[in-house]
């Protein structure tokens, strides 16, 4: 069900790692619980994150989400066009939703995430 | 039904609705030249007196309000605003008054924020109270703000501040323009706050716990005294939010469960109009030893009558041009000596019975998460709806319009989810309860045989379901000339 | 009296639903240790008749409405339209609850989307909040608005910034690691421009200018938004003096980046200073560090066009500890009162009733500098109040004043200690030439 291409975080992001590069997004669970994305606060380009660092929000209309760095890592790329379409988050949160690219300081760091079956029994603990 | 455009859409050059006497002194023809003066206010409106008048007339009908029925709104305190108190806060002795006229031009104006003062010290068991702040957030901002000074006099102003899960968002909002980091203490399965949690978070770092009581879920904090002392005991202060005060007055008293500082909200429990989002006022009480901390300037009694006092070296300085919200504070007053002591009490005692007349009514058809006696409010959530039909407690509010009611609290406390909290207050009749008990129970029916309707909901009011995403994805917070 | 809308066999039988004898049973859950168990000791209850009798003497009590004053200091006496108290008086706008629930609150969401049109149109700007509580927290937000957006800690604020403006400021940043320093005013009476340049740096995130500022000169805010840009430094712009914005040029034309102030010049009385109506705006870019309710137009399920609370995400019920102010309950029936105010005005009305303004506050000056030993202190164009210096200590020739009736201005000592005999005044297009005439007539007796 979910990508299993991916690693995911307790906080409901997901990371494609792509050679040296991480690809970055929030799963289909959050933007379903956060509801019509309205706005994302990007990180600049070039900033450098620690595992767990902040590295923007995600505004609905009546929640907002803090998107939290799964690996740590300098910011390559962000996805502008959710400026203009933020609502591709929720359309397509796997896929054109993604958010960041970072440069990981060490692959390691996704070691420690779970594993796409890992996740879906997170989630399942979660609706209990 | 007239659609009340815009008055930019009426607007037209050459239309008049006020004339100015002609100038009477004699007119400098040059006084504009060398100042920097603007060829006109492009697109300000222009509009007759007749045009105006329909404008505002028509949109007040699209309001929903106090006088036209009952707002069961959790921790709101939307009780009726008599109507004396309106007439007595326009009096010119008043409305005419300048803040900075001379003190013994202004007596009157002193007496009232000495009465209330007073009077609030005595509803509220506390030594000493500010008028200052317009509103229950910049009181509580204050409040925390009087703690901080203190404290930083005692050498060690702290580092953080403790609210409760189950908090108003305010809350550690002021906390945190204080400069404190927020924590927060669970609440527990009583839907209040949980000691042991308390007792391990309250070290000598913290500045204050911020405690609602009753709190937002209408239940009595019993163990009041318990928090205070865990507080107390390793120096910090107590804050009360001071919200929920409608369950207390002439009841029991902050002052007397061991709370340093509170801010009431005037136009919560001391019924003055909420005017569709303020003015409000948010005074703040104290214990004695946090009074020097209190805003300047403080009003105090001078001989035979009153004045201000500047000279207050300790203070946090002002929150306010002046000295607060003064013509609402008039008001307080009025319905403060309307009341008298036996009417303030009987607000607590029937707030209490209307908010437990509703929840034995309405708690087979809906989810009580807490079941723990409340006093003045009471908070469901749509579990029930939401598990078998897919119905939020969103859906059952948009209902509601249809019954000609106006929807409860939904937005916290954050520790209910799909809550739904109910405040009726004290003002309300038999037969208005009825109907709203009525209403609520025939849309629990709803929504058992008919989810769609509620999900539609609202059907038949001036506007329907608003796109609130649009609204905030493309902002339009002002209208633009189509033509520029 | 009370406010209770229940018969003895509805309060009997609601008890006897919930399953209790009496309302002190419902109070069981409170330990008994904290029970009052007497009477609140506040005065016995009056009734309607009684209560009328002791405000009326409370409000006689008041005697400045005695007197002919020429008062301003960020508060200002201007005509009132009809409309405005017989509008605002309607139960539709006075008890309705914050609009939350749009579908039912049309009236007060469109009313502020007009208002926060005027305040953009007015002052310039591309966004504008829907109230702040008063001039001074608009100040303080205002600066702590330009930290947030730059993230530089220390602020320029201008020393002929409105006294109680600039002791909020230094209240709501006391305890954010904020530090403020003053910039002074020269011989015109406005900000010292060559002071501003020394003073900017990159630790700077802004200046805050009062403009017309607390001496009622005008001043070059274009010069100042130039200088604090050419620093990466915000430009706040203060207002006290609403009514200005009819004639004078806006900040928004000058780049200012966030304009505040305080509209009570809009249909508010004096009323012993409140309530009153704080304003903010600000540059589209910085829209969401904007604090303070927005209303935004948007369309219903049927396509209707609807006006909603929106961006609340910046705000203290959703954000918490993160949000932009922790502000909730506003100053919305104030800004109602100031929407109508404008829109009855209109655009010719409030450009003549400011004029007025500039006429008569410059025939005053004109006039009473013509008494001996009196002179304009500075020499800055002013709008409609002017600082005069006197031969003598200012507040003794008030005093003087007072007890022929009169109230003269404000003795500017106790704000600014080197302006020991200098009073500052207000004249408005609601003072009569004869007003002004006798004011100039007892100070030439009083200076004899």
């Amino acid at each position: 069900m979910y990508p299993s291409h991916s690693r995911y975080t307790k906080d409901h992001e997901w990371v494609e790692p792509k050679g040296d590069i991480a690809v970055v997004g929030i799963t289909d669970y959050a933007q379903n619980h956060l509801g019509d994305v309205v706005y994302i606060d990007l990180p600049a380009i070039g900033k450098v994150l620690d595992i767990h660092a902040t590295i923007g929000s995600i505004e609905s209309v009546k929640a907002v989400s803090e998107i939290f760095s799964p690996v740590s890592g300098e910011v390559v790329e962000v996805n502008s066009h959710l400026n203009n379409a933020p609502e591709v988050i929720n359309q397509d949160p796997h896929g054109k939703g993604w958010i960041c690219k970072l440069k990981m300081k060490n692959k390691a760091d996704l070691d420690v995430l779970m594993t796409a079956g890992d996740y879906e029994k997170y989630l399942e603990g979660l609706e209990g | 039904m007239i659609r009340e455009p815009l008055i930019f859409e009426i607007s037209d050059k050459g239309k008049r609705a006020f004339a100015l006497p002609k100038l009477d002194v004699p007119e400098k023809k040059d006084l504009l030249a060398g100042l920097a003066v603007r060829s006109e206010i492009r697109d300000f409106p222009q509009a007759s007196e007749v045009e105006i008048v329909r404008h505002f007339t028509r949109l007040s009908q699209q309001n929903y309000c106090v006088d036209l029925g009952f707002y069961p709104l959790g921790s709101c305190t939307m009780k009726y605003n008599p109507k004396i108190n309106e007439k007595v806060a326009v009096h010119p002795g008043f409305i005419q008054s300048h803040p900075l006229a001379p003190e013994d031009l202004v007596q009157g104006n002193l007496e009232v924020l000495k009465l209330v003062e007073d009077a609030l010290s005595e509803i509220a068991g506390m030594d000493a109270f500010t008028l200052q702040p317009s509103a229950g957030a910049q009181g509580e901002l204050t409040g925390m703000m009087v703690i901080r000074a203190c404290l930083e006099d005692r050498g060690d102003p702290r580092k953080f501040v403790l609210i409760p899960d189950s908090a108003h968002g305010t809350n550690p909002s002021s906390a945190h323009l204080c400069g404190y980091t927020v924590q927060e203490v669970r609440s527990n399965e009583n839907g209040t706050v949980d000691l042991e949690d308390l007792s391990k978070r309250m070290t000598g770092d913290v500045a204050a716990l911020m405690v609602t009581n009753p709190n937002t879920l209408g239940v009595f904090e019993y163990d009041i005294k318990k928090i205070a002392d865990i507080v107390h005991a390793k120096g910090g202060f107590l804050y009360m939010d001071g919200a929920n005060m409608n369950a207390l007055t002439g009841i029991c008293r902050p002052g007397d469960m061991g709370v340093d500082v509170i801010h009431i909200n005037l136009h919560k429990t001391f019924s003055t109009p909420h005017g569709g989002g303020g003015p409000g006022s948010g005074p703040v009480g104290v214990k004695k030893v946090l009074e020097p901390y209190l805003p300047v300037p403080r009003v105090v009694r001078k001989g035979s009558g009153f004045g201000l006092e500047f000279d207050r070296p300790k203070s946090i300085g002002r929150v306010h041009s002046f000295y607060g919200n003064f013509l609402v504070i008039v008001k307080a007053l009025a319905y403060i000596q309307t009341l008298g002591p036996d009417g303030l009490k009987e607000i607590a005692e029937i707030a209490v019975l209307n908010a437990n007349y509703i929840r034995r009514s309405l708690d087979k058809d809906y989810h009580l998460k807490y079941t723990t006696p409340t006093l003045h409010e009471c908070v469901f959530s749509d579990k029930f709806q939401k598990d078998a039909h897919g119905v939020t407690n969103l859906d059952i509010a948009k209902r509601l319009i249809d019954y000609g009611v106006h929807p409860p609290t939904m937005s916290f406390p954050l520790i209910v989810h799909g809550a739904l909290m109910i405040e009726p207050t004290e003002t309300e009749s038999r037969r208005d309860l009825d109907f709203f008990i009525e209403a609520m129970t025939k849309i629990a029916q709803e929504a058992k045989d008919d989810p769609a309707v509620l999900k539609a909901a609202p059907h038949h009011s001036y506007v329907r379901r608003l796109d609130e995403t649009a609204a905030a994805r493309n902002p339009v917070l002002k209208w633009e000339n189509p033509g520029s | 009296m009370s406010y209770i809308a229940l018969s003895d066999k509805d309060k009997k039988e609601m008890l006897e639903r919930i399953g209790v004898a009496s309302i002190e049973e419902l109070y069981g859950c409170l330990p008994d240790e904290l029970k009052l168990g007497r009477r609140l000791r506040v005065p016995e209850a009056k009734s309607e008749p009684e209560l009328e009798r002791s405000f009326d003497a409370l409000a006689a009590r008041n005697t400045y409405p005695r007197f002919l004053s020429f008062l301003g200091a960020g508060v200002y006496r201007h005509f009132i339209p009809a409309t405005v108290d017989y509008l605002s008086a309607r139960s539709e706008f006075v008890t309705p609850y914050t609009p939350y629930q749009p579908e039912v609150s049309q009236g007060t969401l469109q009313i502020i989307f007009e208002y926060q049109t005027l305040v953009c149109q007015l002052t310039g700007m591309d966004i504008s909040n829907a109230s702040l509580y008063d001039g001074a927290m608009a100040a303080a937000e205002g600066v702590l608005m330009a930290q947030r957006l730059n993230s530089r800690n220390k602020v320029l604020v201008a020393r002929s910034l409105h006294p109680q403006y600039r002791e909020t400021i230094k209240t709501y940043t006391r305890n954010l690691g904020l530090v403020i320093e003053e910039v002074g005013f020269g011989d015109c009476g406005g900000l010292k421009s060559a002071e501003l340049e020394a003073k900017l740096g990159p630790d700077v995130c802004g200046i805050i200018v009062q403009s017309p500022n607390f001496f009622g000169v005008v001043e070059d805010v274009a010069k100042v938004v130039d200088i604090a840009h050419r620093h990466q430094a915000l430009a706040i712009v203060a207002v006290a003096e609403a009514v200005s914005l009819g004639i004078l040029e806006s900040p928004g034309r000058f780049g200012a980046d966030i304009v505040c102030g305080e509209a009570q010049s809009f249909g508010l009385a004096p009323g012993f200073g409140g309530p009153f109506l704080g304003f903010m705006a600000c540059k589209k870019e910085h829209l969401r560090q904007l604090p303070g309710r927005l209303t935004g137009q948007t369309k219903d399920v049927d396509g209707r066009r609807g006006f909603v609370l929106t961006l609340s995400t910046r705000e203290q019920h959703i954000r918490r500890e993160k949000a932009t102010s922790n502000i909730c309950t506003n100053q919305a029936w104030c800004a109602l009162r100031a929407t109508i105010f404008l829109e009855t005005l209109g655009h010719d009305g409030l450009r003549e009733m400011a004029v007025q303004n500039l006429q008569k506050a410059a025939y005053a000056a004109e006039t009473l500098a013509k008494v001996k030993g009196v002179r304009l202190k500075f020499s800055g164009r002013f709008f409609n109040e002017f600082v005069l210096e006197l031969p003598k200590n200012a507040q003794a020739v008030l005093d003087a004043l007072k007890a022929k009736g009169l109230l003269g201005g404000l003795a500017l000592e106790r704000y600014y200690p080197e302006l020991r005999q200098d009073v500052l005044l207000n004249v408005t297009e609601a003072h009569p030439k004869d007003d002004i005439d006798k004011l100039a007539v007892a100070l030439r007796e009083v200076l004899r």
